[in-house]
């Protein structure tokens, strides 16, 4: 397919018809954001970072729950995925379904959902509590939050890369002398690995801009958008600002970076 | 060699049944059949990519059958090549030995050979979409002899190429097994493929074996109406066979009896190659028994050769090259006489 070039789009009236939709949902997500990044000072915002131990500590609170929550989904949810793009069975549409259900779930209500397994005195939270993990007003419970509400990201980006790759590729291999987990590893994992790379930063992403399900199970210790939210009731729009803008910064920094990193491996 | 015994495979819509072969050590074994007619699925069954509902598949004096793919030594070369997009042209190659716990170091001084046969070694670093058609076609049949495979199974390997590249690769092919004595099962829809490479040719249709023969068997003696369109013989007739004189057989084709050599009686199939017929605008004495006055009812040129459909009644196609049809001065509407040997009549 060739792409038209940029002139053509305004001698068609439909498409310019487009892009001035396009630039208004645009301007809808930027106008805000920008307006809040340039109406904070640099100077406080150099102040918070250096002496507010607490807005420190809830952004990297933030950015490794989501690590370590989208490192689990990573573990548990690629194997779903290869199972989903690769196999046909009675039942799949529904399992689809599932996968999909946390986006549609209120986060607040997942997060209750959850303390109903994992809530002190409910099965998984007693399970787990013999080995030393609780999850209420903890980190375990800010990973499970954040990984029940971004999960769906990961599993959905990993199972269309396998489903781009030729079945034959892994058949080839097999005629070729490698077992199946050899295949796996050496044949399908490396031709995914960009669409699960760009999957894990969007289940990444959703985990550190959460709020909802986490609130329910975790209070304390804060993570980032808890503390907004706590800044913004008991201090005000500027200082629930400030925390905003170092979070956004900071996420937008790494989410940059990786975005950088894996794309430059597609070009190579 | 390769023994396969009343194999049963269904796949999805493709379903194999009671299919038997026996494959040669050496031998350049030709599976021919139209498409849809399930030959990916058999040699992907012989693979072991899948799993035969029953049947047994004997290589060297195992039964393989139950068999994982990786145990089974047979090499697969697909139509479009599925070549390692991730690796490059030396990767590919290796592949196989690497998988057997070989280093790097190993696998590319034991893949050498490979390497020099198919003349890759100047390609050994490229990616592999740098390549072409032609030349993926080498490093996957490098890729695949780098097993050393007891049979080599090759899926219409030379459908996606140029006709100057498919040549080539032809005769590649041939070195391949005249220089390894590689056993090669080779499935294509092309009659003229299976007739330059086949020492044996079976014909698949619908998921059964119709036919296993030299290609002059299944050339010259169609033993079923398939085979017999198959192989391109335009002129198949259906008809009463009784005694006839001497050592011939009379055809009766409706309005025409034709004189063939046969043991075989009662309803049946005559069949006549459009090449095996004389066209001539006298009649004229000859040994050929079958000598019938008819009109050229159409002309289809096909270059420098010319099919002719003539009507004696019944219809027959005929070949004539165009300079015999330009000095006769053959022409629609023209009446022409057609002549045939009893013997050039394959009944069946």
């Amino acid at each position: 397919m060739k792409r038209k070039n940029i002139s053509a789009i305004f001698k068609n009236k439909l498409t310019l018809t487009f892009v001035i939709l396009g630039v208004v949902i645009l301007l809808f997500i930027l106008v805000p954001l920008l307006t809040m990044v340039f109406s904070s000072h640099p100077g406080e915002l150099f102040d918070l970072l250096l002496h507010d131990k607490v807005v420190i500590n809830a952004i990297w609170l933030t950015i490794y729950t989501a690590l370590i929550s989208t490192a689990v989904g990573l573990i548990l949810g690629v194997p779903l995925a290869y199972v989903l793009a690769r196999y046909d069975f009675p039942g799949k549409k529904i399992i689809e379904a599932v996968v999909d259900l946390p986006i549609v779930v209120p986060h607040t209500g997942a997060g209750i959902a959850l303390l109903f397994v994992f809530g002190k005195n409910f099965f998984g939270g007693k399970v787990f509590n013999s080995l030393g993990i609780g999850f209420v007003d903890a980190v375990p419970g800010i990973v499970i939050a954040m990984m029940f509400v971004s999960i769906p990201f990961l599993v959905n980006a990993a199972k269309d890369g396998f489903k781009r790759i030729d079945p034959r590729l892994e058949k080839v291999a097999r005629t070729l002398g490698a077992t199946p987990r050899q295949t796996f590893f050496n044949v399908t994992l490396p031709l995914a690995w960009r669409s699960i790379l760009s999957g894990s930063l969007m289940m990444w992403a959703r985990g550190v801009s959460e709020f909802g399900a986490v609130v329910i199970i975790t209070y304390y210790p804060m993570i980032a958008s808890t503390l907004v939210y706590q800044r913004f009731e008991t201090q005000g729009l500027d200082a629930a600002r400030n925390v905003a803008v170092l979070l956004i910064l900071a996420c937008l920094i790494i989410f940059v970076a990786l975005r950088y990193i894996s794309q430059r491996g597609e070009k190579a | 060699m390769i023994k396969i015994k009343n194999l049963c495979v269904s796949v999805g819509d493709f379903h194999l049944e009671d299919v038997t072969l026996d494959v040669q050590q050496g031998e350049y074994f030709i599976v021919l059949g139209p498409t849809g007619a399930g030959k990916t699925v058999l040699l992907e069954t012989i693979a072991g990519l899948y799993r035969a509902q029953s049947g047994e598949i004997w290589l060297n004096g195992r039964d393989v059958a139950s068999l994982e793919p990786e145990k089974r030594g047979i090499g697969f070369v697909y139509q479009d090549y599925v070549l390692f997009p991730h690796l490059s042209v030396i990767d590919n190659i290796t592949f196989g030995l690497k998988q057997r716990g070989k280093s790097r170091k190993e696998a590319e001084a034991e893949a050498g050979w490979t390497i020099q046969l198919l003349g890759l070694s100047s390609l050994l670093n490229r990616k592999i979409d740098t390549l072409s058609g032609g030349e993926k076609q080498k490093v996957a049949l490098a890729r695949a002899l780098a097993i050393k495979p007891k049979v080599l199974l090759l899926d219409e390997p030379l459908s996606a190429l140029d006709p100057e590249t498919r040549e080539k690769v032809q005769q590649e092919l041939r070195e391949i097994r005249n220089k390894l004595n590689q056993t090669i099962i080779h499935v294509t829809h092309d009659f003229e493929e299976a007739v330059a490479l086949g020492e044996r040719i079976a014909v698949l249709g619908d998921g059964h074996i119709m036919q296993v023969g030299t290609a002059e068997e299944i050339f010259c003696q169609p033993k079923s109406e398939f085979v017999a369109r198959f192989a391109m013989t335009r002129n198949i007739f259906a008809g009463e066979v009784r005694d006839g004189e001497a050592e011939c057989a009379f055809v009766n084709i409706g309005v025409t009896l034709i004189e063939a050599v046969t043991n075989l009686r009662g309803h049946r199939h005559a069949s006549v190659r459009p090449e095996d017929i004389l066209i001539s605008t006298q009649p004229f004495i000859s040994s050929a028994r079958n000598s019938f006055k008819g009109t050229i009812t159409d002309v289809f040129s096909k270059g420098s050769t010319i099919y002719l459909t003539i009507n004696v009644p019944p219809d027959f196609i005929c070949l004539v090259t165009r300079r015999s049809f330009e000095d006769m001065e053959l022409r629609e509407g023209g009446k022409v006489y057609v002549t045939f040997k009893a013997s050039a009549v394959n009944v069946f």
